[in-house]
């Protein structure tokens, strides 16, 4: 049980997320450079958040075209398990491993907070320590994460249940106003049809420790290493 | 060779940015802007002297990367003088 975190040029929140994995969680945790051409057999991938390339051309886009995004994307083909928190997501949605795009936020600000998450999804690997209609608490820092799909688009990720977490108020409503970005029907974060590749602009690793006022994304992180090392058990 | 793309954001996108540069506009007097839309442009020295060719390589960099055709259209120019 190995897990990998991409480091980019530009990315800034690669050693959170592997602090999570490592020591908060204890698990074999890895950099996986910008150039690498293989994620080095880790089963679980993180592409974290930050400003890769300095957001050149458009948010994700270089990363997307990136050696170690090819590596990443046979890691998904294959099933493995691949996060995309903030600009990880970005950089998923312009790889083409999740449908859609993050514009600039609606106030046009960037826009950190803690906000409150509604859970759609229990049943994922990464989600399945939640239950549906919890309402988790995970900040969010972001000036490009108003999620954008055709209508068609997004009915067919509504309908196929990919919408995994929603912008909402602290008792689970859906009001405009907690709505920060702007996202299409307060889409916060999404999974591929597979279930394998989840995507989201809130900062899980953010909310991992008590010192940070929530550990509400631990639970992610704990989902994931404890569904890797039950498949993991059945292989063997 | 010369040659220009721009790429602009989708008429059904929002296009907060350019809401915000009319604002502005407006702001200083310029009451007569209806609609504005923020994009970018890309002025590229292509090595090739065929313009079939360019054309055909430059529709390929947009697709793959100079746009995101999700959210984003383009135009490709390659104007005979070329550009200063």
């Amino acid at each position: 049980m190995k897990c990998g975190v991409v480091l980019l040029p530009g990315s800034n929140c690669d050693h959170d997320v592997y602090h999570v994995l490592k020591h908060t969680l204890g698990q074999e945790t890895v950099f996986l450079w910008h150039e690498n051409e293989s994620v080095e057999a880790c089963d679980l991938v993180v592409v974290p958040g930050g400003f890769s390339y300095g957001d050149y051309l458009r948010s994700g886009a270089l990363a997307a075209r990136s050696p170690v995004l090819a590596a990443v994307r046979r890691h998904a083909d294959a099933g493995g398990l691949v996060l995309g928190i903030c600009n990880g997501f970005q950089i998923l949605c312009e790889a083409g491993l999740l449908p859609g795009a993050l514009l600039r936020n609606r106030s046009l600000r960037f826009e950190h907070r803690d906000v409150c998450l509604r859970v759609e999804r229990d049943d994922l690997a990464f989600t399945r320590r939640y239950r549906k209609g919890q309402v988790l608490s995970i900040p969010i820092a972001h000036m490009d994460g108003n999620y954008f799909g055709t209508e068609a688009a997004l009915d067919e990720l509504e309908a196929a249940g990919r919408v995994v977490f929603r912008y909402a108020s602290p008792d689970g409503g859906l009001d405009d106003a907690w709505n920060w970005n702007g996202s299409a029907r307060a889409i916060a974060g999404i999974v591929n049809a597979g279930g394998n590749v989840l995507g989201m602009m809130p900062h899980p690793e953010r909310a991992s420790d008590p010192l940070l006022g929530s550990t509400d994304g631990l639970a992610l992180f704990e989902a994931a290493v404890e569904s890797l090392k039950e498949s993991l058990e059945v292989a063997r | 060779m010369k040659a220009r793309v721009t790429v602009f954001p989708r008429p059904e996108v929002l296009d907060p940015q350019g809401k915000a540069i009319k604002g502005a506009l407006e702001r200083l007097g310029f009451t007569a802007v209806s609609d504005l839309r923020a994009g970018k442009s890309f002025d590229l020295e292509l090595t090739t002297a065929d313009r079939g060719e360019a054309e055909r390589q430059l529709k390929e960099m947009c697709e793959k990367l100079l746009a995101n055709t999700l959210v984003e259209r383009y135009e490709i120019e390659l104007p005979a003088e070329g550009w200063r």
